[in-house]
């Protein structure tokens, strides 16, 4: 069976798009947060490998294609920031601020649970990156000689939680202003919570993209300066 | 014609993106210099809107769908985070509710106290 899904050529994309199909079908019927349809297509494929003995990097060769177009996809989250221009430019100060104190929020509380848990310095700079996009978090980690694989992983896992739990959160704590919204959802799950932003709104998700790319260039900067707090 | 030179545009600006990421000594992938520089082209007129808007509206659509095989590819890093697993999760679901609590109640804050001056 495995020898069969090596040559063919479609497999690993149709499984993914298949796969996340089914979870925005699940998510449309049971309007639960647990229906994350990121997650659903992740459980999926990995049962599917798991049932059908595919090794896991043949599905990941074969889903190549899929990867090559994010960089291109990211790019062009610069279209929905430009079609909101107005909305920065008339809130730019609580939007930098709101930005500036979220990647403040999540260098120093890693570096508090990290103290708490008495985390050596490797592990404690491979979380540092945790919320920012996986490109920039990969580099960050590496240079500051974390984990960089598993620096991917907890990547990965803050953007499903992000994605997941941010209408509940900004419910309870009673965040209405989609400005606002947005970038809380940017500067704390990057790009896959972005995806959740854009389905709460235009302006969500707009402020989301912008907010990935300031905080994502600050984590930058400020990751350097909080690694030397745990040698 | 209107799709190809729509996804020939965004994948120049890619191209670009990928220059600097080699030119420039920072740790910023591709992908984020293409996101000002596309910002930029729209801004100063360079790049109109209509030789990028429905190539783009496609891909910001297929985007979620994009990061399936990175979280199934989680599988194979189990075996490095499995030690610290106790720590791991809990920085990480506390920091990432911590950081999206905190910025959106100071852009909420900001936000409104701008509109009443």
């Amino acid at each position: 069976m495995s020898e069969f899904f090596e040559t063919s050529a479609f497999f690993a994309v149709f499984l993914s798009i298949l796969s996340y199909g089914i979870g925005v079908m699940l998510k449309k019927k049971w309007k639960l947060a647990l229906f994350n349809p990121l997650l659903t297509a992740v459980i999926l494929v990995i049962l599917f490998l798991a049932v059908s003995n595919v090794d896991s990097s043949v599905y990941q060769e074969g889903a190549k294609p899929i990867s090559f177009l994010l960089t291109p996809a990211t790019i062009c989250l610069a279209v929905p920031l430009y079609e909101k221009m107005e909305l920065l430019k008339n809130n730019y100060k609580a939007i930098l601020t709101g930005i500036f104190s979220g990647v403040l929020t999540s260098l120093a509380s890693i570096f508090l649970l990290a103290f708490l848990f008495k985390l050596d310095h490797a592990s404690y700079v491979t979380l540092l990156p945790k919320s920012i996009t996986t490109a920039i978090g990969i580099g960050v980690s590496e240079e500051l000689g974390g984990y960089v694989s598993v620096t991917a992983a907890v990547i990965i896992v803050t953007g499903v939680i992000g994605n997941m739990f941010a209408e509940t959160i900004c419910r309870i704590f009673n965040i209405h202003d989609p400005i606002a919204r947005g970038i809380a959802i940017g500067a704390s799950s990057h790009a896959i919570g972005t995806v959740k932003a854009m389905e709460l709104g235009e302006v969500e998700g707009a402020m989301s993209s912008l907010s990935i790319v300031v905080s994502g260039i600050l984590t930058v900067i400020g990751a350097g300066m909080f690694a030397r707090f745990i040698r | 014609m209107k799709f190809l030179r729509q996804f020939g545009i965004i994948l120049l600006i890619s191209f670009l993106g990928e220059v600097l990421y080699v030119l420039l000594p920072f740790p910023i992938p591709a992908g984020i210099y293409g996101i000002i520089i596309l910002f930029s082209g729209l801004q100063t007129g360079m790049v109109s809107l209509s030789s990028v808007k429905e190539t783009s509206d496609f891909l910001i659509e297929i985007m979620p769908m994009m990061f399936v095989p990175a979280a199934a590819g989680l599988m194979d890093s189990w075996q490095a985070v499995k030690g610290d697993l106790l720590p791991y999760a809990v920085i990480t679901v506390i920091t990432t509710c911590a950081v999206m609590i905190v910025s959106g109640r100071v852009v909420q804050f900001g936000v409104r106290r701008d509109r009443h001056e």
